[in-house]
């Protein structure tokens, strides 16, 4: 809450304003009343008509006052809100976009984005409500208070009782109906879950016929929340009625009680009109305040979910003093001695990782699902961060350069195609910084890498070329050109180290041929590090690495691991065919056993 | 901005999107036929709607008497203090004071009982009626063809679930008896008003144009910001949904100080259009107030000066200053209504849009014996766009038990040829038969009922696995059920869980891993024993060991069953009885493995690329 509120202080002026203008607002209703009773206490009774107009003009201009501290207090409230609102937005993203994988993974990306945006408005709505009426709501009922006792000090106690039994009310409601509220919540989200499942799941629905089934499974869910909201509705429509009810058996008994007063003197007729405008008014406020009560917790969770974002810490920090490795080395990434482990996790996801890559070398790495693969990947760009040893890229442990001067050196080109709305070129050049080179040598660069990627082809198909719009996540392209597409961005950063995390699987075996060749070309000195998940893909690599179970099975060529590494060749069983393996089996009994000799 | 990913229809289908967005009325395209279906739909509880309407009337009839009579009270004390003061009296007369008393509050206990009835009524009418739209609309799904599913997001459906009817309930509950019991006020206290004063009334509604035209101007204005609003709004949702996704790629090319430029000439400009919004609607209620209050002095004044004149009395002042202040809420009800009607109908408008889609034609009437699985194409056209045919007169013959692969390039429709079989679509022109019947004679679940199907979706739903497997065929018993979980290879996974086939899977728990579930549905179609399969080989995220159950569970799923498969494994390719090879949409080449090498077209191409030494 802590960063929350120093957002909030910065605004401390313009809240004072907002008070002020409040102060003031509420200070001319509650005039209007006292002066109403002397129009009939003195006016009206004494028969003073040059009264009765001396104090219309004085009401007109107390109204008008009092409607500029409205206007006031509401622009200083607009403003807060909304200042709050972006501060607190751009907070959010600042801190997201500094956030390691590990605490991306902690919060999930769904939910960082409702933080980010429907949290942050549910806040907003909130502050400016509480800034409004929050604030006017007991100023208006102190001043309310405070003018019905200096008007007739004998019947306050019918508010005290009044505004008791209006609490009893509503806090007997609030608690009837709250937790049934919560109840609706989760039936609301049953009723869109098994809508959604029976969208998701249409073609196995119909192929099972049982649609009948999924009907049903509605009608419940359906029903179930139906009920809950008869209830609902039916308690909350107590409210208006009973209130209304209080109110008015709150001016009867004004006017009885104070027809006593007046007969016995305390009070002039005048006095009763203007305590009876008070005591609503006080009435109403406490309505105000309890309202306030009931929705500002809506705005707690959201605070909560916000603030949980701005005070996690960064697990992965920059160095105090970053380093600069040797010019001579380029592209070499050394694995010592590795382990990796999740936060709180049992078993480490890696372990004892040790392995080099060399320029113009292509190094793979193959193994099952949850074999630990990517997580080497992630290790290099510094998503994550060893738990022990240490990956050096160039001689220099990863964790002393700067994330800049680190991933400058990498192009990473991730399983999935990722895009961003914006142009085919903005895309493409994102990795490229930005004025280190003139325009027409960046346009150049773009234009090499999109054609080693195989994508000049269906990039000039498309309408406007290299300034063809992308949408939003690249949603306008097919998933093979996203991928190709990504892997023109990674070759366009010029890096020293190419990564292709099982990128190669969206595409058909032709372009993917195509591509490889294609790519021989600019990779040249640069090192190249590819996870993959078919044989078929890396067999021609100067180093396979196999992992199993987040440990290094076996490492070597292709044929070397044939022969002698047995999780490499039963991977190898389940992607070839018998015979295809026999041919393959063969090949290796001979150029290992010439490598032999 | 379009929902595209399932992810996104999530978040859409939350009732908000930002302050104030229901401030905007969607328009309708149709008001006046809509505003007519919705009446008709509502006719069946017409009795008490109307009864509804009668008692909030009732109701506001009788909270408007009621000042009028408090004012009586008051002259009475007035009255009553003249007369002590000139000595007539020696007491006021509590006894005519506590007739009028009680008078009133008979008249405050009957309004409050009408109010209340016609709102629990309404309760259930508003209850029955979300009930009936949404279970009209659940139905309504099931019968939809499913190229309507291909064409529209999940999310909007969803959102006539859930959105819509919510709108169209909320107006039923709250807006509906307002308005009337909103102009029933208006009418009644202007009655009142007139009967008290007409002078004081005519002075007191001279300043309603005034609040009238501020209005006006202010809304328009607050309409253009709220609507910058809710666009930047979107512009952001959508820069950040696409940047968190994205995260990995951001950082890795270092693209942080791009993106926070983006956000942060996107976000600066929503403040601007944000904060405008907020204060110009906020700005209604100080004005309405403003020119309230001016009512209020005017009466006051001239209310005074007609009581000296002894016009009027003291009572009926006080009464009329209550009038004054209890008109403007039900204008600025009236007033917006308007919008709110405006957007029920658009809400509802969307509903019945669904809810009179073309339904899937369902004639045939046809029966099929115990089928033995022979399937023929002839001549089969087919197109999803009228004008860009997919399929051009296709023709294949499969004999019972036979293997069929359907191979070819990521995207080149592989999934027609399943669409086409189990009747998801229907060819244009030619057929396709079962033991020589064509499928459009017979009822659509009647060939759904032919095949098992493996889909690389493998969508399981919330809820037991054993409810899960189940599925496949209702009835099974659970031996049954058992017997195909050991064969599809699940079972011993299933039972290492901790409860068994009992464990509940639930979406987003990751219980079962993609291999598995996979494996899940394989046993499924096993339950389901039907004399055909349909199988999507595709399993690209499951480790070696998992891949080699699953291959070794599709080979018993389909053994002595006429199968389809899309297949990526060369083993089924070349043990397939015939091959169809698929290009950008096309069927191109069909035949046998050995056939299509010795014919050296797109097959052997394709076949040869993917062992091809670089």
């Amino acid at each position: 809450m802590n960063q929350l509120w120093k957002i909030l202080r910065k605004y401390w002026w313009q809240i004072l304003l907002l008070l002020g203008g409040m102060f003031v607002q509420v200070w001319a209703s509650l005039q209007l009343p006292d002066m109403m009773a002397e129009i009939v206490n003195k006016g009206i009774v004494g028969g003073d008509q040059n009264f009765i107009w001396q104090q219309g003009w004085m009401m007109i201009v107390v109204t008008l006052i009092g409607g500029v501290g409205m206007i006031v207090s509401g622009f200083f409230a607009a403003r807060v809100g909304a200042g709050f609102a972006r501060d607190t937005r751009e907070a959010i993203f600042s801190k997201v976009l500094c956030f390691s994988i590990a605490e991306v993974d902690k919060f999930s990306t769904a939910s960082l984005i409702t933080r980010t945006t429907n949290d942050v408005n549910q806040v907003q709505q909130t502050l400016v409500m509480l800034l409004r009426m929050g604030t006017r709501a007991p100023i208006m009922g102190v001043g309310a208070i405070i003018r019905a006792l200096a008007t007739a000090p004998n019947m306050a106690w019918i508010i005290a009782l009044s505004v008791g039994v209006l609490a009893a009310v509503m806090v007997v409601l609030v608690v009837i109906v709250m937790p049934k509220f919560k109840i609706f919540q989760s039936l609301t989200d049953r009723l869109n879950k098994v809508t959604r499942e029976n969208l998701t799941g249409i073609r196995v629905v119909r192929a099972f016929n049982n649609e009948k089934i999924e009907e049903q499974k509605f009608q419940r869910a359906n029903q179930d929340l139906s009920k809950v909201y008869l209830f609902i509705n039916r308690a909350m429509v107590v409210m208006f009625p009973v209130v209304s009810l209080i109110l008015n058996f709150t001016t009867l008994l004004v006017i009885w009680v104070g027809a006593h007063s007046i007969d016995s003197g305390a009070i002039e007729i005048g006095n009763l009109m203007a305590f009876m405008q008070y005591a609503v008014q006080v009435m109403m406020s406490f309505m105000f305040l309890i309202m306030t009560f009931v929705i500002a917790p809506r705005a707690v969770v959201s605070l909560r979910r916000i603030s949980e974002i701005l005070s996690s810490n960064e697990s992965i920090k920059q160095p105090d003093q970053p380093q600069k490795p040797d010019a001579k080395v380029r592209g070499v990434v050394k694995f010592d001695t590795v382990s990796f482990r999740y936060h709180g996790a049992e078993k480490p996801v890696l372990s004892d990782i040790s392995f080099e890559t060399k320029p113009g070398q292509t190094t793979a790495i193959i193994g099952s699902t949850g074999s630990g693969k990517s997580t080497i990947v992630n290790l290099i760009p510094r998503f994550y961060d060893v738990t022990s040893g240490s990956v050096t890229l160039d001689g220099v442990d990863v964790r002393n350069y700067t994330k800049e001067d680190l991933r400058s050196k990498i192009g990473l080109v991730p399983q999935k195609g990722v895009l961003f709305s914006g142009t085919v070129e903005s895309n493409v050049a994102l990795g490229m910084p930005e004025g280190a080179t003139s325009a027409k040598a960046n346009k150049a660069l773009v234009e090499k890498a999109v054609r080693i990627a195989q994508a000049t082809e269906f990039v000039e198909k498309m309408d406007g070329g290299f300034e063809a719009r992308i949408a939003q996540g690249g949603d306008n392209v097919s998933g093979g050109q996203k991928q190709r597409l990504s892997i023109a961005r990674a070759i366009a950063r010029e890096p020293e180290i190419f990564i292709f995390d099982d990128s190669f699987s969206a595409l058909d075996f032709k372009t993917d041929l195509k591509l490889r060749h294609a790519l021989k070309e600019v990779t040249g000195n640069a090192a190249v590090l590819v996870v993959a998940q078919r044989i078929g893909t890396i067999k021609n690599a100067e180093q396979i690495l196999v992992l199993n179970e987040g440990k290094i099975a076996g490492k070597g060529t292709h044929y070397e691991l044939l022969k002698k590494c047995k999780v490499y060749r039963e991977i190898a069983e389940s992607q070839f065919s018998e015979s295809e393996m026999k041919a393959e089996m063969k090949i290796a009994e001979k150029r290992t056993g010439k490598a032999e000799k | 901005m379009s929902e595209k990913t399932d992810d996104k229809s999530k978040r859409n289908s939350a009732p908000k999107n930002g302050p104030m967005a229901g401030m905007i009325g969607e328009k309708p395209k149709d008001f006046k036929k809509s505003v007519g279906k919705l009446i008709r739909s509502l006719a069946p509880h017409k009795i008490a709607i109307i009864a509804t309407l009668i008692l909030a009337v009732a109701s506001t009839a009788f909270s408007i008497v009621s000042p009028k009579i408090l004012g009586e009270m008051t002259n009475q004390i007035v009255k009553d203090l003249m007369a002590k003061q000139m000595g007539f009296i020696a007491e006021f007369d509590y006894a005519s004071l506590a007739r009028t008393a009680l008078m009133l509050i008979s008249l405050y206990i009957l309004a409050t009982i009408c109010n209340y009835l016609s709102g629990w009524i309404l309760a259930r009418v508003t209850q029955r009626v979300m009930l009936n739209y949404r279970r009209d609309i659940s139905q309504k799904i099931n019968r939809l063809p499913i190229s309507y599913f291909d064409k529209h997001q999940y999310g909007d459906t969803l959102s006539r679930v859930t959105n819509d009817v919510d709108t169209i309930a909320q107006t039923l509950s709250q807006s509906l008896a307002d308005a009337v019991a909103s102009v029933a006020m208006i009418v009644g206290i202007l009655i009142m008003m007139f009967t008290i004063s007409w002078q004081m009334t005519l002075i007191a509604l001279a300043v309603l144009p005034i609040s009238a035209g501020l209005v006006g101007v202010i809304t328009k204005r607050t309409q253009k910001h709220f609507k910058n609003q809710q666009d930047e709004l979107g512009e952001l949702n959508g820069h950040i949904e696409e940047i968190y996704a994205g995260q990995t790629v951001i950082k890795a090319f270092s693209g942080e100080p791009k993106v926070e430029k983006k956000f942060s000439g996107i976000n600066r400009q929503l403040y601007g259009s944000s904060w405008k919004s907020q204060f110009f609607s906020g700005l209604m209620f100080p004005i309405m107030n403003f020119v309230s209050n001016l009512g209020y002095v005017a009466s006051a004044v001239l209310g005074g000066w007609l009581a000296i004149n002894g016009k009027i009395s003291i009572g009926d002042i006080q009464a009329f200053i209550q009038y004054v202040s209890q008109f403007n809420q039900p204008i600025v009800e009236v007033a917006q209504i308007a919008t709110v009607l405006q957007s029920t109908v658009a809400a509802a408008e969307r509903v019945f849009e669904f809810l009179e889609e073309p339904e899937e034609d369902d004639t045939g009437t046809a029966e099929l014996g115990a089928v033995k699985g022979a399937v023929e194409f002839l001549d089969v056209s087919f197109s999803y766009e009228p004008d860009r045919p997919v399929i051009n007169s296709f023709s294949a013959s499969i004999k019972p038990g036979q293997k069929v692969a359907i191979v070819g390039p990521t995207g080149a429709g592989k999934t027609t040829i399943v669409n086409l079989l189990m009747r998801f679509y229907d060819p244009s022109s030619g057929k396709i038969l079962i033991d020589g019947v064509d499928t459009r004679t017979l009822p659509r679940s009647a060939v759904r009922h032919q095949f098992g199907m493996v889909l690389q979706n493998t969508w399981l739903f919330d809820g037991s696995i054993m409810a899960n497997l189940i599925y496949g065929k209702t009835g099974a018993s659970e031996d049954d059920v058992k017997k195909a979980a050991k064969s599809a290879h699940v079972s011993h996974f299933v039972e290492s869980l901790p409860h068994g086939f009992g464990t509940q899977i639930d979406g987003d728990a990751e219980i079962v891993s993609a291999g598995e579930k996979q494996l899940l549905t394989i046993a499924r179609a096993m339950v389901a024993d039907a004399p055909m399969m349909i199988l999507d080989e595709a399993t690209s995220s499951v480790d070696t060991r998992t891949e080699g159950l699953i291959q070794e569970a599709m080979e018993r799923l389909t053994k002595g069953r006429t199968s389809f498969i899309i297949a990526h494994r060369l083993s089924t390719i070349r043990d397939a009885d015939l091959i169809l090879v698929m290009k950008n949409g096309n069927i191109v080449e069909q035949g046998s493995h050995s056939e299509l090498m010795k014919k050296g077209g797109f097959y052997e191409e394709l076949y040869n690329s993917q062992f091809a030494e670089d």
